[in-house]
C-alpha cells in the first residue's frame, strides 16, 4: 500500500515537471513566469535522482551497504573521516560550485533561455550527475585516490601522463577566463574596483586574526569579515561619487591585467593562512548564502521573463559568442550541464569522508543537480532584464559602437527595441558610468540579481548596492580561485617538471617554488592580456576554448567510468557512461575542428589569422592592433589558440583510444579485472 | 526546545566549517584517544593550522 501511495507521488511530480516543461516549450511568443522553469527544473531533478541516480547506484554499480569505505577503514578524523551525509553534502556542493555554472548560462541566454534550459536540465541528468557520482564511487572504492591515479592504474601510465597534462593545460585557461570575467566587471568601475581591492584588507585581517587572535575560531571572524564587506560596498559607492578618489580606482582592462597577474603571483607564494584561507572562508560562506538568497527571491519574487524563449541567434549570427547552436550552446553552458572539472573535486576529499557506499549517489548525483539548479537560476536571472539591456551589455564595441544612441539604435535594429535612455537610466540605476559591452557574465548576472532581489528588499533605491554586492560576491571567489588555482598549477607543475628536473620537486625550496609559480602566472596572463585585447571582447574567443577543454576533460573521465564498467564485467550497463561520452566527444570534437578550421573568421582562429596576415601583407592595420609589430602579435596568437584546441583534441582522441583498448581487454578476460581494493567487511558500528 | 535548539547550531555550524576543509574536532580528539592511546591529540589550535595546510598544499584547485 505504502508503495503504491509512493509510485503515485512520484508519477503525480513526474505529470508536474512535463506540464510546467511542455507550457514553458509552447509559449514563446509571451512573455511567461520564471517559476514554470523553476518548477520544471525541480520535478525532472527529483524523478531523475529517484529513478534515474538509484538505477545507477543499484544496478549499474551495484553500491554495497556492507562495504568499507575509506573513510572507516584509514580513520585519523583528519581527512579520513566518516561524516554525516547531509554536512558532506554541504562540503562537496560548496567544492563544486564556482562561477561556471553562474557565467556559461548567462552567455547562453543569447540564443534565449529554452535551448538552454532544454541542455542544463537533459545534460545533468544524463551527464554531468552521471560523471560526478561514478567517479566517486570509483574512487572510494580505490581508497580515495585521485583522477589521474586512477587512469593510471586502469587505463596505464601513458594515458594518466596525458590526462594529467590536459588537466594542467585546463587549469591554465579556466585562470585566464575567470581573471578575464573579473578584469570585464571592474574596467572602468571605481565603486567594483575598490570593493573587491578591500577583501584583501579584510582577508588579511581575519587571517591575522584566526591565526593569533583567537586561533582557529572561524564563525565569529566570519561574521564580522561579512559586515566589514558590507561596509566595503557600501563605501565604494561613497568612493565613486567624489571625483578625486574615483580616479584612484579607476583602471582599463589592461593595468587590471597586470594588477591581476602581479596579485595573482604574490598571493600565490604567501603563506595560506595569510590571505588565501580567510578568503576561501568568507568567500564559501557568502556564495552559499547569496545561492539560497537567490533562490528565496525568485521564488518570492516570480519574476516574468523578458527574453524570448528562442531568438534569431540560434542561427549563430549572435554578438555575445559565435557559432551555431550545435556545438557551441553544449559548449557554452559547461558547468551547470557537464563539468569535467568536478571529475578532479570527486576523486578529491569528498571520497574520503564517504561514511557508506549508499550515500554516493546522493552525494555525487545529488550534488550536481544542486548546482545545475545554479545554473538554472542563472538563466533566469539572464532573462529577467530587458533583451536590449542584455545584448548592450554583452555585445562588443567593434559590432554595436561605445555611445548609447548608436548602441540602442544598433540593437534596435536586430528587434529588441530599446532606447537610449533605457541604457543610461540602467547604468545610473546600478550605479555604473556605463553598462555597455560589459561581456563576461557577471555584470549581466549582478543586474538580473540586482533586479530580483531589489524587488524583493529595498527596492529601486538599493539597486546599485545589490549591483555591486553581486560583482562582489563573483570577484571574491573567482579571485580565491585563481589564488588557489595558481598554487595548484604550480604543483602540477613542479611535479610535470621534476619528472625531468628532479630538484624541481622541491616544493619547500624557494627557487623551484618561484620559478614554477613565475610559470604558472605568465601562462594564464599572457591568455588573459590576450583576450583584454581581443577587439570581439575576448570572451568570444576564450570562453569557447575553455568549454571545450572542461567538456574533453569530462569526457575523458567518462571514458574511464567506462572502462572501469568493462572491467567489472557490468558491460550491459555501460551504455550509461557511453552515452554521454559520445554525445561529449561528438560535440567537443565538432566545436574543436570549426574553432580551428571554420571560414568565419570570427569562429575560425586559421581565418582570423589569415585575415590579418592578409591585412598585414598589404599594409593595413586592423583593430586591436595599432602597429605592424601587433599585427603580428594577434597573428601568433591566433595560431596559439588553434595548437591549444589542437592538443585538446589529441589529448582527448588518444585517451579514447587507450579507453577503447582497454574495454576490449577487459571484455575478452572471463573475471572482473577491475583494480578495487578488496571486499571487507563495514563494521556493525560504523554502519550509516 | 533550547537543547533541540543548541544541537540545531551544533550541527549547522559543523556542516559550515566542513564546507571549508575542517573536520569535527571532538570527533577527532574521542577517535585518537580511542584507537590511538599512545598518541597526544593536537590541540585545537594545531589542528586547524594542520587542516588549513592540507587544503591548500595539494593539487587540486577550487572549481571553476
Amino acid at each position: 500500500m505504502n508503495s503504491t501511495l509512493s509510485r503515485l507521488g512520484w508519477g503525480v511530480l513526474a505529470v508536474i515537471g512535463a506540464f510546467c516543461l511542455g507550457y514553458v516549450a509552447l509559449n514563446h511568443g509571451e512573455t511567461i513566469n520564471a517559476l514554470w522553469i523553476v518548477v520544471a527544473a525541480v520535478s525532472i531533478y527529483l524523478v531523475a535522482y529517484r529513478y534515474y541516480g538509484l538505477y545507477i547506484a543499484n544496478k549499474v554499480l551495484g553500491v554495497d551497504a556492507t562495504r568499507m569505505t575509506p573513510a572507516v577503514k584509514y580513520n585519523d578524523g583528519l581527512d579520513y573521516v566518516p561524516t554525516d551525509k547531509y554536512v558532506l553534502f554541504g562540503h562537496h556542493f560548496a567544492a563544486i560550485a564556482g562561477a561556471g555554472p553562474l557565467v556559461g548560462p548567462v552567455l547562453a541566454a543569447q540564443m534565449g533561455y529554452f535551448p538552454g534550459m532544454l541542455w542544463i536540465i537533459s545534460g545533468v541528468v544524463l551527464a554531468g550527475a552521471v560523471q560526478d557520482f561514478m567517479v566517486l564511487f570509483i574512487s572510494t572504492r580505490r581508497e580515495g585516490r585521485s583522477l589521474g591515479d586512477l587512469i593510471k592504474s586502469e587505463l596505464g601510465t601513458i594515458p594518466g601522463m596525458i590526462a594529467l597534462f590536459g588537466a594542467f593545460l585546463i587549469m591554465v585557461i579556466i585562470l585566464a577566463v575567470l581573471a578575464l570575467i573579473v578584469v570585464k566587471a571592474l574596467a572602468d568601475s571605481p565603486w567594483g574596483t575598490f570593493t573587491v581591492a578591500a577583501t584583501i584588507p579584510i582577508a588579511i585581517l581575519m587571517g591575522i586574526y584566526m591565526r593569533y587572535i583567537r586561533p582557529g575560531r572561524i564563525g565569529e571572524i566570519s561574521i564580522v569579515g561579512f559586515f566589514l564587506l558590507i561596509g566595503a560596498i557600501l563605501l565604494g559607492g561613497k568612493v565613486a561619487a567624489d571625483p578625486v578618489m574615483a580616479a584612484w580606482f579607476t583602471f582599463d582592462g589592461k593595468q587590471l591585467t597586470w594588477m591581476l597577474i602581479i596579485y595573482g603571483f604574490i598571493a600565490s607564494v604567501l603563506p595560506v593562512w595569510l590571505l588565501l584561507a580567510p578568503r576561501d572562508y568568507l568567500s564559501t560562506f557568502l556564495k552559499i548564502g547569496t545561492i539560497c538568497g537567490l533562490a528565496i527571491g525568485i521564488v518570492f519574487v516570480a519574476p516574468q521573463l523578458q527574453m524570448p524563449g528562442i531568438t534569431k541567434f540560434v542561427d549563430g549570427t549572435g554578438p555575445a559568442w559565435s557559432g551555431n547552436l550545435f556545438p557551441f550552446l553544449f559548449i557554452t553552458i559547461a558547468c551547470g550541464a557537464v563539468s569535467g572539472f568536478h571529475a578532479l573535486i570527486s576523486s578529491g576529499t569528498t571520497p574520503k569522508m564517504l561514511a557508506n557506499e549508499n550515500q554516493a549517489a546522493f552525494i555525487g548525483y545529488g550534488g550536481m543537480l544542486m548546482e545545475s539548479f545554479v545554473a538554472i537560476m542563472a538563466l533566469v536571472a539572464a532573462s529577467v532584464i530587458d533583451p536590449g539591456v542584455y545584448f548592450a551589455m554583452n555585445s562588443p564595441a567593434a559590432i554595436i559602437g561605445k555611445e548609447a544612441v548608436d548602441v540602442a539604435a544598433k540593437i534596435s535594429e536586430w528587434g529588441f527595441v530599446i532606447t537610449p535612455d533605457v541604457l543610461l537610466q540602467t547604468a545610473q540605476d546600478v550605479g555604473e558610468k556605463t553598462i555597455i559591452s560589459r561581456a563576461g557574465g557577471a555584470p549581466t548576472l549582478a543586474v538580473g540579481m540586482a533586479h530580483i532581489i531589489s524587488n524583493a528588499l529595498g527596492g529601486k533605491a538599493m539597486m546599485a548596492f545589490w549591483y555591486h554586492f553581486a560583482i562582489l560576491f563573483e570577484a571574491l571567489f573567482i579571485l580565491t580561485a585563481v589564488d588557489a588555482g595558481t598554487r595548484a598549477g604550480r604543483f602540477m607543475l613542479q611535479d610535470l617538471l621534476g619528472a625531468f628536473i628532479p630538484s624541481f620537486k622541491r616544493t619547500e625550496k624557494m627557487a623551484p617554488t618561484l620559478i614554477a609559480t613565475a610559470l604558472c602566472v605568465i601562462a594564464w596572463g599572457y591568455i588573459l592580456y590576450q583576450g583584454v585585447v581581443d577587439p570581439l571582447g575576448g570572451i568570444n574567443t576564450l570562453w569557447p576554448l575553455f568549454g571545450v577543454a572542461n567538456q574533453m576533460l569530462a569526457a575523458v573521465a567518462l571514458t574511464m567510468c567506462t572502462v572501469v564498467l568493462f572491467k567489472m564485467k557490468r558491460e550491459r550497463y555501460a551504455w550509461v557512461t557511453i552515452l554521454p561520452t559520445v554525445w561529449l566527444l561528438i560535440c567537443t570534437l565538432t566545436a574543436g575542428w570549426q574553432k580551428i578550421f571554420h571560414v568565419k573568421p570570427s569562429i575560425g582562429f586559421l581565418a582570423n589569422a589569415a585575415k590579418f596576415s592578409a591585412a598585414a601583407d598589404r599594409g593595413e592595420i586592423l583593430a586591436p592592433a595599432k602597429s605592424a609589430a601587433q599585427m603580428q602579435q594577434v597573428i601568433f596568437n591566433n595560431y596559439l589558440d588553434a595548437a591549444l584546441c589542437g592538443l585538446f583534441m589529441l589529448v582527448v582522441i588518444s585517451i579514447l583510444v587507450f579507453g577503447i583498448r582497454a574495454c576490449m581487454k577487459a571484455y575478452a578476460e572471463a573475471r572482473p579485472t577491475s583494480k578495487e581494493s578488496v571486499y571487507e567487511k563495514l563494521p556493525d558500528n560504523a554502519a550509516a | 526546545m533550547f537543547r533541540d535548539l543548541a544541537k540545531m547550531g551544533a550541527y549547522l555550524g559543523q556542516a559550515a566549517r566542513m564546507m571549508v576543509g575542517v573536520p569535527d574536532y571532538d570527533t577527532y580528539v574521542q577517535h585518537t584517544r580511542l584507537m590511538h592511546p599512545d598518541r597526544t591529540p593536537m590541540t585545537y589550535e594545531e589542528f586547524f593550522r594542520e587542516r588549513q595546510e592540507a587544503r591548500f598544499g595539494g593539487a587540486v584547485g577550487k572549481c571553476c
